[in-house]
């Protein structure tokens, strides 16, 4: 608990992971012997398959099974400012935080063509979610700030096992960094 | 295979903001926002309508805006097509008439080989070849040559890879895009068979990014054909890699060793180590019939590795060659510092250097590299720092300045109407219509009078 809600928090600061390479030190869950051992660091350690209910729902559904599909998540902005929102189960991440305001770019309107959806997923959460195909992999290349919690946005169908799940969005500006590092463009 | 969009401007835009939002929650407080005696609000002007443009606006405004239409359709921004800055209208009459100007023009230039031959028939830019099929006005008598079996490109990063991808791609595929229709019948009857990617260094140092490569290697009916020596030493290197790297290599030496369907009709390769030094012409002398290479050998490792002569060359031959080695800012206006050998406008973070009130976003201010995240990150940067200026009253905001109304009223004396949205939607609307009669998403209008008659309509 407390290592997951530590995780959370380090998630949430601005720090800079650079993770593009396996550099254990650098990541919270091993400092905080929370690892499970990720293999080659890259794909997350016991992974379950979930089938996702649902790709594309949207829109209002008024049966009462669909209450105990309920899904709250919790966006944490670029600002660090916290939105919870409720969302169904099936909806999508990028689309859920575009209909409350939340400020989470989607350029190629969820088609794997760009990286702008990146968020960083909390890490229990993160181990609930399938596998990324190749082209999500591809994109997540071009993100800046890549961390182990990586992912777009845009693929991120909500299942009620997600219930509780964090998305933060990157910080990414100049300012930011404070040793004068510059991203590098591709 | 999805075809980027491209708002087709209109020799260049203008987009003007008017006003900005007052509450700024994403800014850490420092005193509040100052209070603006202006009583029509900040007024800024951004000078060019691609990413770059309309991600700058978005953050000025504020808001949470999820598309450019929306942006383009808020009330406190107002599009201006049709004006060619420089030559229409002045960055010092801009300054006049809006308390911030930010530059976002992005690069239509290009870099030139630099090499004899390279103005002859069957030599094209990538920059003209890619407008060629993408509908830009000024290309659409490019006409190229696609008679050869051979083509070379040279340079490796991301828009080589589109071009070699549209010569190579079944017509199938090509003809639901919103590619133009000449363009899509110059390629039913190509005779391209082979296609060559040329790059000065090696594997390693290559530009594209995985996700161009993935479309080249699962292309139908097309084989890779690479050189074995060129991937000496890359396997052992693996594993240093950052994990973008790793991955683009692996791919890289999975499509080299395995090559694909022997049956294929159509190949494409890289060749590494080799830099152009002579395009060569035919006995006629009149057009390209192959290339002169040098081979290069690698000093250093990594990102910064060089290239270095050996002496040694090699010809190719080929009937089309199209150089894709950068594209290019040009300076837009004498009163605008620019700095020639980086081809960018000097600035620092976006603020453009030695010139209180002038900022700069996108591939102008960076140069021309970066996928849209890249460029998206880039403009929040510079609209920040000049909401930064604007509290920390470092821009005079006391004065009121008169915006779009003195520049619209300016360019008339002119006799220059500008494109508004609503003008521009028009247009929009005109191209999806012709593409639906041809089942393609748009099918795009190629003369800009045509253009201006269907917005003005």
């Amino acid at each position: 608990m407390a290592a997951s809600a530590a995780v959370r928090s380090a998630v949430s600061l601005t720090q800079r992971f650079v993770r593009v390479s396996p550099d254990c030190s650098i990541c919270p869950l091993y400092r905080l012997n929370a690892c499970t051992g990720a293999t080659d660091g890259f794909t997350a350690p016991s992974r379950r398959l979930r089938t996702s209910i649902g790709v594309w729902q949207s829109g209002d559904s008024s049966s009462p099974e669909e209450e105990e599909r309920v899904v709250n998540v919790v966006y944490i902005d670029r600002c660090g400012q916290r939105i919870p929102v409720q969302a169904r189960a099936g909806e999508n991440a990028l689309h859920l935080a575009h209909k409350h305001g939340v400020d989470l770019e989607g350029a190629c309107e969820a088609s794997l063509a760009c990286s702008t959806c990146h968020v960083y997923v909390s890490s229990e959460h993160y181990e609930k979610l399938p596998e990324p195909e190749e082209r999500e992999d591809d994109m997540l290349d071009m993100a800046p700030m890549l961390q182990e919690n990586s992912r777009l946005g845009c693929q991120i169908v909500l299942t009620p096992e997600l219930d509780g799940m964090e998305l933060t969005l990157p910080k990414v500006t100049r300012n930011f960094y404070v040793d004068g590092h510059v991203p590098k463009p591709h | 295979m999805k075809m980027m969009r491209m708002i087709n401007l209109v020799r260049g835009s203008v987009m003007k903001i008017h006003g900005l939002s007052r509450a700024s929650r994403c800014l850490a407080a420092e005193g509040g926002v100052r209070g603006l005696s202006s009583s029509s609000g900040p007024r800024v002007c951004i000078v060019g309508g691609g990413p770059a443009g309309f991600y700058t606006a978005q953050q000025l405004l504020k808001n949470v805006i999820n598309t450019f239409t929306q942006t383009a359709q808020h009330e406190r921004c107002s599009f201006h097509g049709n004006v060619n800055v420089g030559k229409d209208v002045t960055i010092d009459e801009l300054r006049q008439a809006y308390h911030a100007v930010v530059l976002s023009y992005g690069a239509e230039g290009n870099r030139s080989m630099g090499i004899s031959g390279e103005d002859l028939p069957g030599v094209f830019s990538a920059k003209d070849f890619v407008g060629w099929y993408n509908g830009l006005p000024s290309n659409k008598e490019l006409r190229p040559d696609l008679s050869c079996e051979t083509a070379v490109i040279l340079g490796q990063g991301n828009v080589a890879l589109d071009v070699a991808r549209i010569l190579l791609a079944p017509v199938e595929m090509l003809k639901e895009t919103d590619i133009t229709q000449n363009a899509l019948e110059a390629l039913a009857g190509s005779k391209v068979r082979r296609v060559l990617i040329v790059g000065r260094r090696g594997p390693l140092q290559i530009a594209c990014t995985i996700k161009e490569l993935r479309e080249m290697v699962n292309l139908p009916n097309t084989r890779a054909d690479m050189l074995p020596a060129d991937f000496e030493g890359i396997a052992e290197a693996l594993k240093d890699l950052p994990r973008p790297r790793k991955r683009l290599t692996e791919l890289m030496m999975k499509a080299a060793k395995e090559g694909g369907d022997d049956k294929a009709e159509k190949c494409w390769g890289f060749r590494f180590f080799r830099s152009p030094v002579e395009v060569i012409a035919g006995a006629d002398g009149k057009r390209a019939t192959g290339i002169r290479l040098a081979l290069n050998k690698l000093e250093g490792s990594g990102e910064s590795a060089r290239a270095e002569v050996t002496g040694q060359l090699e010809d190719v031959d080929c009937g089309l060659i199209i150089s894709s080695i950068g594209y290019k800012s040009i300076p837009i206006d004498p009163a605008v510092p620019f700095d020639p050998r980086r081809a960018i406008v000097p600035n620092e973070m976006g603020r453009v250097q030695d010139t209180a009130g002038l900022y700069c976003s996108g591939w102008v201010k960076r140069g021309p590299t970066g996928v849209i995240a890249t460029t998206m990150n880039d403009s929040f940067d510079t609209a920040r720092v000049l909401i930064q200026d604007m509290e920390a009253g470092k821009l005079d905001l006391s004065v009121n300045k008169p915006g779009a109304q003195a520049i619209t009223a300016l360019l008339q004396t002119r006799g220059v109407r500008t494109v508004l949205f609503s003008h521009w939607e028009k247009i929009n609307a005109e191209e999806e219509k012709r593409g639906k009669f041809l089942g393609k998403p748009r099918e795009k209008l190629l003369d800009v009078d045509e253009m201006l008659k269907i917005a003005w309509s």
